[in-house]
């Protein structure tokens, strides 16, 4: 198994290590429901090292790009925006999902998913060689993700004095660096909150530093409550090659204007588009007792209309939660599978909680 | 290293068996178990008069991670359930040999205790875990 660089630091702090995507990460540091309520109310930090960070560059990185993403990198006209995209196969399937940071017209940075990372690596050189572009993973970088209301208040003062004044003022999707640190205010929890790249020499130090500054470690199992309370899609759960973005929830990821830009997948979903996408992703708040899980089957009466590919308990709402791939015409009472009972539930808009706030409710 | 009362007695799939003394017994998960499952969420118990044969699955505790079946070790009739948990499934989180029990069982002509683990074959067990 693959470890991350603060490995040591996770059994120090007590992480019940478990086996992801190839790494040994933390599932938790003693109770997941705590560690969730702590970066709704307070502050908490991620590993998230075990992520790749793949920096672009060359002449025609921009063009690219503008074929490889679903999503237009056109829109980012300022130093340092980040855009959310799906990269697509040409049947219109999701081989990853990632943000892509612009540092300049030649660099482009992007953060892939650690169990996709290979595929990835491999689907991007396969593309990027007719454009002369060099797609360099960063193995050399850590990323410690801060999140909570008074994550980045608690980040700041740990950073090179360089970066510091630049972090302070940066918009939500947007970063700063210097060269070699990276300050990202964007996440995967639906609070506010930096992801911080740094060289792996310097990143038990600042984790130490958060620590010592009342952030508490977080495990991927609140990671995994905060993504879907927040209604984030999980690759492999929520969508993948097999699933376009227009079946989950992803459409307003997907750019097709302009209509001259032909990006990696895009016949596929206009094919799609022209004969109807038969499924959505829908968000499901559990009205029974009982807690939604991925795979269980989503009927009304008899007819069976869809599956869920993320469920859980959401500790925000006290109440269970899930997104869920339904046929289009699925209405918003539903039932649920659950052993051999049929537990009712409603369809709901995600998100179902943000800013420390649940947003739906029974 | 969890908590393994000497007074209990215990199976293979981690439930924990209290001789009431009177014909009855009360089951429970035991702290190895709660632990392995993680924060506790939601419990769905038996109902008061349901006769159970030995081996049954008569209760699931729901943790954030995943579901799990909670077996009958023995034969009876539930003849109580913690109805509290129904409020604090977190009870068997924090207690999981008192204020976490989950049923009572009045115990069949037939139950017998032999078949269960004491403390000391309990721990050997977890330790093979």
């Amino acid at each position: 198994m693959k470890k991350t660089v603060l490995n040591p630091l996770h059994h120090e702090m007590g992480g019940r290590m478990v086996e992801f995507g190839g790494w040994e990460m933390p599932l938790h540091y003693g109770s997941q429901l705590e560690e969730h309520h702590q970066v709704r109310r307070d502050a908490g930090m991620f590993d998230v090292s075990h992520m790749t960070v793949i920096d672009l560059q060359g002449e025609r990185a921009k063009p690219f790009l503008r074929v490889l993403l679903a999503n237009d990198v056109d829109k980012l006209k300022q130093r340092g925006k980040a855009l959310y995209s799906c990269m697509l196969n040409e049947d219109g399937g999701v081989i990853d999902d990632l943000i892509v940071y612009y540092l300049d017209d030649r660099h482009y940075r992007l953060v892939v998913n650690a169990g996709t990372t290979d595929k990835d690596l491999a689907w991007i050189g396969r593309h990027a060689a007719a454009y002369q572009v060099e797609p360099y993973p960063r193995h050399d970088l850590a990323m410690i993700a801060v999140q909570g209301p008074l994550a980045r208040g608690k980040t700041l003062p740990l950073l090179p004095e360089a970066l510091r004044d630049a972090a302070a003022g940066l918009q939500p999707f947007q970063a700063a660096w210097t060269s070699d640190w990276f300050v990202a205010r964007t996440g995967y929890t639906g609070e506010d909150g930096f992801e911080v790249m740094l060289p792996e020499t310097e990143a038990a130090g600042l984790w130490r530093g958060l620590h010592a500054a009342g952030v508490a470690p977080i495990g991927l199992g609140a990671r995994d409550t905060l993504r879907l309370e927040a209604g984030m899609n999980l690759y492999g759960s929520d969508m993948d090659e097999s699933t376009s973005p227009l079946e989950s929830g992803l459409a307003w990821t997907v750019a097709m204007e302009p209509a001259e830009r032909g990006f990696i997948g895009r016949p596929a979903l206009e094919r799609q588009l022209a004969a109807g996408v038969t499924r959505k992703q829908v968000g499901l708040l559990l009205t029974g007792r009982g807690v939604l899980r991925n795979h269980q089957k989503l009927h009304v009466g008899e007819r069976e209309i869809g599956e869920i590919t993320s469920g859980g308990f959401a500790p925000t709402l006290q109440q269970s939660i899930a997104l869920a791939r339904v046929e289009s015409d699925a209405p918003d009472e539903l039932s649920v599978a659950i052993r051999d009972k049929r537990i009712p539930a409603k369809v709901v808009r995600p998100p179902f909680a943000r800013n420390g706030k649940a947003l739906v409710g029974a | 290293m969890s908590d393994i009362p000497s007074e209990l007695l215990y199976t293979k799939s981690h439930e924990w068996v209290r001789d009431e003394g009177d014909g009855s017994v009360t089951i429970g998960i035991t702290d190895h178990a709660q632990e392995l499952l993680g924060d506790l969420v939601f419990v769905e118990l038996p109902n008061v008069g349901d006769e159970v044969e030995a081996g049954a699955d008569c209760a699931v505790v729901e943790s954030v991670k995943a579901a799990s079946d909670v077996y009958s070790p023995l034969p009876g009739e539930i003849v109580a359930v913690n109805e509290a948990l129904a409020e604090a499934p977190e009870a068997i989180n924090e207690s999981p040999y008192a204020e976490g029990w989950l049923f009572r069982l009045k115990l069949a002509e037939q139950a017998d205790l032999g078949v269960l683990l004491d403390a000391d074959a309990y721990r050997a067990l977890e330790d093979a875990d």
